[in-house]
This record gives structure tokens, sequence and C-alpha cells, in this order.
């Protein structure tokens, strides 16, 4: 997994709330592997016209954006389907940060699985930095992870809290099975009194 | 003294193998349940070269992509879907779990036939690559939805990192009003504390409303936990639990029952336990909701309308609810009963269950509908289930099409989509922008609802229809 520690990168706001995982990939993609690339299918049906042009209002299709890699959204951004390629196709876009007062759980946790760097912020200091990129020719932001802060233009500037495992994780990039099959002598120890207590789990498997 | 534990501390602590000095938890799995959208899992595991580690704790069937018109996969022929389902089968022989295939009798959602195979058991975290797998905490699980990258790590470990959610009791008392089913409460707890309302938190409901329903009422409300954004819905396993349990497949028998039984038991919360955020309803005043929105959080009374942006005082909202109510194509203040339905769809995880059919059967029975409907059972045995019944017969002869087991036209991935622009009253769980179909408009309802707005033609309080029969 690609490492974050200090992105500053043009960011761009979506100012709607519950943007659910069927909007950022609809469900029709869902079948192509990964390696097809997702990023033209980031937000597709918000992105282009059904006749495949692109939507002039959609704000990833404004100029002013082109390059854009830290998305501003809005509360409970990601929320429902857990499907994880809304993330690849943030981060195939290009999207390496997404900054909203609210996230979906699922979603938190697969950005974190992918390098996206997901920025919980207050909803107010969410407003203002929006207010910060509207009053301002530049529309860049940068998010610092080592040191928790995100610096916007007109001063914007404010600390954020992330939990200190998923921060290690982004930090150096780890890749969580490699270090969880580092621990599996102590999961089959726990495995075998688990068996051993719930002994009833193993019942209709010789039906099978 | 220490303090009470609630259910989801006690299942938390049962299957904490080791929690890191940063707060990281690894938890052992109980049950993984797997799916034919679960290919790109099953791939990284062989490109790590690694085994699946426990194939007796590992689950599945295909759901997402399968034909409900048909079981002949020679008909599926557009791109992708034929493969996620052949690839499915292959892991699953590859691997060695078991896995109820197309042509299985007993295939279905997972999200169904996990509880009806008695898979599903109290006291066991259950994870799944799909949002809907807090189902299975109807049962007294701790039942969540896992992205790709976790399943991976599940199917390599049995095991997952998480953080700990915070714990939430919802309390309900009273009790449904008859015309109001479990999809109702979902619906009105959601609507009151937002789809965002249960974010980070395990949601357990309690209280006499919830006591009193069913295994498959519990199962309704435990499934739409995710839209109010709780990573897990629960309920204490109680003797409904238990009788539900008894004899089915997977479920212990003998002595093992006994010794799982003196296991479950000790499951439900300590008195005095501890909840970061409680919330009480009543239920005695809930009636049958109707969705206008993209959100299941925009739940409203049947007898209520269309709400207006301009009452709405927080501009971000309201520039939510225009987006919304152009998206619908409807206008601020129009009666519910007064949007004319062009589909019916009564299935998916939420809501393909017998008795779910039942309920739409009895509304429908000796009438005629007048949009098109489709009857979508959760599971080969819940469709055997309602043919011995003579469910099928009359869906059938009030016109309504009668399909496999599958998700079908909640998320469309199968081809079962509503055209652009159609509105469809929908007995599955989101209401999202594009869900059913791009451009399509989706209100949720419960079956009894669906059914009575496929006679009129336009949503209408059921409990009329019922008075009638």
């Amino acid at each position: 997994m690609e490492a974050f520690r200090r992105l500053e990168a043009v960011a761009v706001p979506l100012d709607l709330p519950n943007i659910d995982t069927d909007q950022i990939i609809p469900a029709r993609f869902l079948w192509r592997p990964r390696a097809t690339g997702y990023g033209g299918l980031l937000f597709n049906d918000l992105r282009y016209e059904p006749d495949g042009s692109e939507a002039a209002d959609f704000v990833l299709n404004q100029p002013r954006y082109a390059g854009a890699k830290i998305l501003l959204a809005e509360r409970n951004f990601g929320c429902g389907s857990s499907r994880e390629q809304a993330v690849w196709a943030l981060y195939d876009y290009g999207f390496r940060a997404v900054i909203a007062p609210s996230f979906g759980d699922i979603f938190y946790n697969n950005c974190c699985k992918q390098g996206v760097l997901p920025v919980v912020l207050p909803e107010a200091e969410v407003i203002a930095l929006r207010a910060a990129l509207a009053s301002s020719n530049a529309a860049t932001v940068t998010v610092d992870l080592e040191r928790q802060s995100v610096e916007g233009p007109a001063g914007f500037k404010t600390g954020f809290e992330i939990a200190a495992f998923r921060r290690r994780q982004l930090l150096d990039g780890l890749d969580d099975v490699a270090l969880t099959m580092a621990l599996i002598e102590a999961i089959a120890a726990f495995e075998a009194e688990y068996d051993r207590d719930l002994p009833w789990l193993a019942a209709g498997q010789a039906l099978h | 003294m220490t303090a009470g534990l609630s259910m989801f501390e006690k299942i938390w602590r049962r299957h904490t193998i080791l929690e890191r000095e940063d707060g990281a938890v690894l938890l052992h799995v109980g049950r993984h349940l797997v799916h034919d959208g679960t290919a790109a899992a099953f791939h990284s595991l062989a490109e790590r070269g690694l085994p699946l580690r426990r194939p007796d704790r590992t689950f599945g069937t295909p759901d997402h992509y399968v034909p409900t018109a048909t079981r002949d996969l020679a008909t599926v022929t557009a791109p992708g879907r034929r493969e996620m389902i052949e690839s499915f089968e292959a892991s699953a022989a590859n691997l060695g779990f078991t896995a109820f295939g197309l042509r299985d009798h007993r295939q279905g959602i997972i999200h169904v036939i996990g509880p009806e195979q008695g898979i599903t058991q109290p006291g066991l975290v259950i994870v799944c690559g799909d949002s809907h797998t807090a189902t299975h905490g109807a049962l007294g699980a701790l039942a969540f939805g896992i992205g790709s990258s976790e399943v991976a790590h599940v199917l390599a470990t049995q095991t997952l990192w998480q953080a700990k959610p915070r714990a939430m009791r919802i309390t309900v008392t009273g009790a449904l009003a008859a015309g109001v089913a479990a999809k109702d409460l979902i619906l009105a707890i959601i609507a009151r504390i937002g789809a965002g309302g249960g974010t980070g938190h395990v949601i357990e409901y309690a209280g006499p409303a919830i006591a009193a329903l069913s295994i498959e009422a519990r199962l309704t409300l435990c499934n739409m936990s995710i839209e109010a954004g709780a990573r897990a819905g629960m309920v204490a396993p109680d003797d409904t639990t238990y009788a539900y349990l008894k004899g089915r497949p997977f479920a212990p028998a003998g002595a093992a029952w006994d010794q799982a039984l003196a296991y479950w038991r000790s499951l439900p919360s300590d008195p005095g336990a501890a909840f970061d955020h409680e919330v009480t309803l009543d239920a005695g005043a809930i009636g049958p909701m109707v969705t206008w929105g993209l959100s299941p959080e925009t739940a409203v009374p049947v007898a209520g309308a269309v709400p207006d942006p301009a009452a709405e005082p927080d501009e971000e909202r309201r520039a939510g609810m225009r987006h919304a109510l152009d998206y619908m194509g409807l206008a601020p203040g129009t009666p519910m009963t007064e949007i004319p339905v062009d589909r019916v769809f009564i299935g998916s995880c939420t809501n393909s269950r017998i008795e779910d059919l039942r309920a739409a059967a009895a509304v429908v029975a000796g009438r005629r509908v007048r949009v098109p409907a489709m009857v979508v059972p959760g599971s080969g045995l819940v469709k055997a289930q309602a043919e011995a019944e003579g469910l099928d017969r009359i869906f059938i002869a009030a016109g309504m099409e009668w399909r496999y087991a599958g998700c079908s036209m909640c998320v469309g991935m199968n081809g079962d989509i509503v055209a652009p622009g159609e509105r469809c009253a929908s007995t599955s769980n989101r209401n999202f922008a594009g869900r059913q179909g791009r451009l399509a408009r989706t209100h949720l309802v419960s079956p009894a609802m669906a059914a009575a707005a496929a006679l009129d033609g336009h949503f209408i309080d059921v409990r009329g229809i019922m008075k009638e029969l």
C-alpha cells in the first residue's frame, strides 16, 4: 500500500450530504477487475450525462479543479454499500485524501486499506474551508498526517484526530495481512481454546 | 462491584485475541459469509499464495449476480455476471468451504440463508463483505459488513483488526399496531436518528416492542441498521430465538444444544450495562412509512406529505432536499398518497422471507395489480415454502411475477433494474440515486405497503385495504 505523509494538492468541494458509495461507483461496474482501472468510472452518473457527454455543472468537470487529489465532502460521505471499489475509483482518479464532517464506517476503513487518508473535521471547519477555497484563486490545500493538520487558503489552519493505529498504518503504508501473519501462533492458540469452548460450531459440517 | 456488561461487550471480549497499545483489537471471526461479489478478495488470497485458514468457518452462496427469471446460466450474456457466479463456485470448490451454489435448492441471499440454515447463531462475531451483514444481529450475534481488503484478511487469518465501536441502545416501548411492520419501525428509527445517527456505534434494540417481534421481523429491523450508519444492530437472544434455531441444519443438537444454550443465555446485557447513547421510541405512535428522497432517513408516515425545503433552516440540508426532489420528480407538499407508482419490487435481504411474502399475499389475494410487480423470494427454501402454501398462485393470479431467489432489483447487479424515470415502490433497503438503475426513483416501504401500492397504483395506507378483507 502507498504510504501517506503530507500532500499539497488541489481540493475539490462536493457539497451534497449522504453521498453513498452507489453514487461514487454505481453497482453495474463492480464486476470489473481492478486492473482495468476505475478512475474513469468515479461518480459516473453525476459526472456524465446518459449520452456519455460530461455533465457541465458537476464539479469534477470544472477546469479549476483539474488534477485534484483532495476531496472536500459533506456529512456521512461514503455511507451505504461496503464496496471497496468506491475507494479504488477515488484512488485511480487521483484522490489521496477526503475531508468530511463524517464518513460511513466501512468506507472509512476501506480508505485506510488503500492509502487514501480520511480526515474528519467538525462541520463548521469544513464550511470554513469551503468558504476559504471559494474566496481564493488558489484551490490548494495541504494535508499533513505526521502533524495531523490541514492548511488552506486565506490562513485556514486546523488539526484533526485519527486513531493511532490507522495513522501508523497510513504513514508506513503497512500491509495488514503480512502484519497479522506474524501473529499466527497467538491466533492458533486462541482458536484452539475457542473451538474447545464452542464445540457446537462444528454442527452440520458432517452433512456437507 | 463491577458494572454490568452489554451484550455487545460480552461478544467483543469473547472474540478478542489481543489488544495493541495503540487501541487496535485483533478479533476472531466466528463465521465468515461470502458471496459472488467476493471475487477480488479470493484473488488477493491467491496472489499472496495463502490458503483459506478456516474452510469450516466459511459459508457462501451466489446472490448479487444470479438471474431470477431462470436458473440457466446460458441465458446470462451481459459482461461479467456469469463470470462472477462461475468464479464464486470455482473458489468454493478450490478452497473447500460450504457453498450453496446456483443449482442448490438452498441457494439464496446470504443474509437470508445464514439464519435459515442455522449458520447464524447467538454470541458469534459474524462478518461478510456486504453492508447488510448487520441482519444476523437479530439472533444475538455481533455481525457487521466489511470491505474487500478486510475480507481477504479474514480469509487468510480468520481475524480482523478493529477499533472498538461505541454502544447505543434503542428501546422501543408499546406495541406495533396491526398493519405496521418491522420495516415501518426501522424506517421510523432512521428518520428519527438520521442516516448518520448510528455512525461508529453498535445498536442494541430492546424493549417490549422488540421482544414481541418474530425472528424474521428482527432480521428486517437489524438489516437496516447500516442505513442509520451503525456498524451493527442486535437483539438479545430469547426463547423466540432458541425456538427458531432448534432443528436447523447447522444448529447444534443433543448435548451440544444444551451446551450452546448455556452460552446463549449468558449473552443478554446485564442490568446496569452502560451505553454511550440511549434512544426511546413508542411503537404505538408508528404508522406505515414511505420514503420520499434519496436516503432512508427521508421516511414519513403514508398519511404525511413531501416536505418543503423552504422550511429547512440548514443550508446544506436544504440543498440536499432540493437535489432529492429534483431527482425524484416530486413537488413539496404533495400528499404521499397522491404519488403514482410505476412498478413494485417485493424482495431483498430486508423483506424476502416467508412472513414478508405472506403479508404481501394477504393484501393482493383475489385482486389484480395495476402496475408491473415482481416477487423475488430470499432463498430456494423460502420459494418452496411459499409454493407449498399457495402464495405463488396468489401472486400470479394477481398479475405479479414470481421469480427465483437472489438480490435482484434491490441493487440491479443481475440486470433486474428499474427504467430511467420510473418510480418503484420497493421493499428493499436503499433509495439512493441510481441504486435500482440509472435515474430510477425508489420509495422504500413494507411488503404489505408495496402490495397495496401495486393494487392501487399510488401509495395507500394498507390498513384501509386490510379492513376490507
